[in-house]
């Protein structure tokens, strides 16, 4: 034998513009997903309006004295809140996904590891801007000013959405890494319970215990919460949280998205 | 992109074979799903893959799609490395697995247009695909409906659709046919015979005989993880000892001198249960059917009935496990009858 064969060794990676044709493919597929079983989107559009009318109507009079100043102080921190709540819940939706082969489909397909992770964030983005809209009219109905104007409450909104889209990669990762959506659930809940009540975003910090107070201070949800109040009511400083604020976004996603993106390959 | 030259060696691929497969490794813990499996599929043929229930199958099209990476061994599709070149190799394959996966919340119709977006096809191409393959399916009134409403076939087709969208060169079916009605599984069939002539390679695996011998040109069986034998279809089969006649007497009495009679003319390999009442005999070829006839009529034995059997996947497979035994026995037909 001393035919000579040719072959190639390359293996060109995916292009840029293939690349958004498919997250835009994919990102499609998400929305339809939700198109066909609306009932999917409720907690978008229900948590906003639920949290405000428990915590202005059941906590208001308490923390505040009156509705009218606690809606103005909480509202803007229930932004990161609602954000919260839905990043969280994509890990349960995306374990589901692994277990009907469905994943499987995708991941012997020619499109780019991430593809599949950046289509959810995608879709992700707009049901949290759909949740964001909803509770901001609600509350504006119930009395909430806009202090400030359109550019700074967008800001705030802007920013609300990327610590929540930084926290998706986590609930994606956790997702992945367990085994059941039940499991995926219990942590979720694990994570956010302390994060948010820890937080400036229902009660002022200085009436808590010093040990806590410490907690609340390094908390991102406490500085989300700060941001959007300064950008909403026009009161306190605004470049201290929000820097903190970007900095834990970028920290978050600079470590769980590239876990996450090399998970999704891994994932038997 | 990089061309190289060089000689044909052990890790290259060699022209001619869409699959190669070397050595191939792949343990759960202590189970060996994969314990080193070699196997070639030609370019334009159809590789079917047998063995029981937990062989390793199912690994094995897991590790040729790039889900599962194989722990040891080397292995080539369309040319394509399947550790170093996924990508180029993602666009070889097609994969129908043994699990559905459509996505359920999705129509027929959206199911395959999101897959011929996912390969770059463009929207008007992956639109006339979709239709195409809905057609030809038989899917195209269910189309516009969510894929949860379909009855299990109808998902298996779809699947199947949704795999030949992109015209692989290479297709792998996982079981494809387990579960369909026998309508249903000849339009499978036809639809495969259709990729291989139109000069595809499948590597198709199943549990089922008679599908082996409509589509592969080729066998391989393999089983706790190895490959146990290959070969031509029916080589596999003269292997095995080919079809099982089964005599069944009016009279359950005459059994003894029937198998008697078949001895003297010189089919040692009847043998007689007396049990079930029947006689049976492996037919090495047609002859020996055309001498059982001749000689049970000659002698104007009562038959209550007669009738020959292939050899079920099961006969196959147990009687390649115990080939060594199998051929090297006497035929015991002499002590039953004595
Ligand atoms: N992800 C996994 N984790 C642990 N064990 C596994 C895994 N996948 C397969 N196995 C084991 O590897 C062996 C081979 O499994 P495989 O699914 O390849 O068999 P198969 O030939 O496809 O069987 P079947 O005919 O039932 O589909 C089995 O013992 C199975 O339990
Ligand atoms: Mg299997």
């Amino acid at each position: 034998m001393t035919t000579a064969i040719a072959y190639e060794t390359s293996d060109p990676r995916i292009g840029p513009g293939a690349h958004l044709r498919h997250v835009g493919a994919l990102t499609r597929r998400n929305l339809m997903r939700i198109k066909a079983d609306p009932e999917s989107i409720l907690d978008a559009v229900l948590v906003p309006i639920i949290l405000t009318v428990l915590f202005s109507y059941v906590f208001g009079g308490a923390v505040s004295g009156d509705q009218h100043t606690y809606i103005q102080y909480m509202i803007p921190g229930l932004l990161g809140t609602t954000g919260l709540n839905l990043a969280m819940a994509v890990g349960t939706g995306l374990n589901s996904d692994f277990q009907t082969g469905v994943m499987d489909r995708f991941r012997t397909l020619p499109i780019g590891r991430a593809s599949v992770l950046l289509s959810k964030i995608a879709a992700e983005t707009l049901r949290c801007l759909l949740s964001f809209t909803i509770l901001i009219g609600f509350a504006m109905v119930l009395g909430l000013e806009i202090k400030t104007d359109p550019l700074q409450l967008l800001a705030a909104v802007g920013l609300s959405l990327l610590f929540g889209m930084s926290v998706v990669w986590i609930s994606m990762l956790l997702g992945m890494s367990l085994r059941s959506a039940q499991a995926v659930q219990g942590v979720s809940m694990m994570v956010m319970m302390p994060l948010q009540f820890g937080s400036s975003i229902f009660a002022p910090t200085n009436s808590m215990p010093g040990w806590l107070q410490s907690f609340t201070h390094y908390n991102p949800l406490s500085a989300l919460a700060d941001a959007c109040r300064a950008l909403i009511n026009g009161q306190g400083a605004v470049a201290h949280p929000v820097t903190v604020v970007l900095l834990w976004s970028v920290a978050i996603t600079a470590v769980t998205a590239p876990l996450a993106v090399a998970r999704f390959r891994r994932r038997a | 992109m990089t061309r190289i030259d060089i000689a044909p060696s052990d890790r290259g691929p060699r022209s001619g074979n869409a699959v190669e497969v070397r050595g191939i490794v792949k343990h759960y813990g202590e189970t060996k799903a994969l314990d080193g499996v070699d196997l070639t599929v030609r370019q334009g043929t159809v590789l079917g893959v047998l063995g029981p229930n937990g062989a390793g199958k199912t690994t094995l099209v897991r590790v040729l799609s790039t889900l599962v990476k194989p722990d040891a061994g080397t292995a080539y599709v369309g040319g394509y490395d399947v550790l170093r070149q996924p990508r180029q190799l993602r666009r070889t394959i097609g994969l129908t697995g043994q699990y559905a996966s459509v996505d359920e919340l999705l129509s027929g119709y959206e199911n395959l247009y999101l897959i011929g977006r996912l390969l770059d096809l463009p929207a008007k191409e992956a639109k006339a695909r979709a239709t195409e393959l809905l057609e030809r399916f038989s899917l195209t009134e269910a189309a516009k409906r969510p894929a949860k409403t379909y009855s299990g076939g109808m998902r298996r087709r779809l699947d199947l659709a949704a795999s030949m969208i992109g015209r692989p060169r290479v297709l792998y079916l996982d079981e494809p046919t387990t579960g369909l009605d026998p309508r249903t599984r000849n339009e499978v069939w036809d639809e495969v015979q259709r990729m291989v002539a139109e000069g595809s390679t499948v590597l198709l695996t199943t549990q089922y005989m008679e599908e082996a011998e409509q589509l592969a040109h080729g066998l391989t069986v393999i089983d706790r993880g190895r490959v146990i034998a290959s070969g031509g279809v029916s080589e596999l089969k003269t292997q095995v000892g080919g079809r099982t006649l089964h005599v069944t007497p009016a009279h359950t009495a005459e059994l003894p001198e029937m198998a008697r009679c078949l001895h003297e003319a010189g089919l040692t390999a009847a043998t007689v249960s007396e049990d079930a009442g029947v006689l049976t005999v492996q037919l090495a070829d047609d002859e020996q059917l055309t001498t059982v006839v001749g000689v049970l009529g000659t002698r104007s034995f009562g038959i209550a009935s007669i009738d020959t059997k292939l050899p079920s996947l099961d006969e196959v497979f147990l009687a390649i496990t115990a080939k060594p035994a199998v051929t090297a026995a006497p035929t015991p037909a002499k002590e039953t009858v004595a």
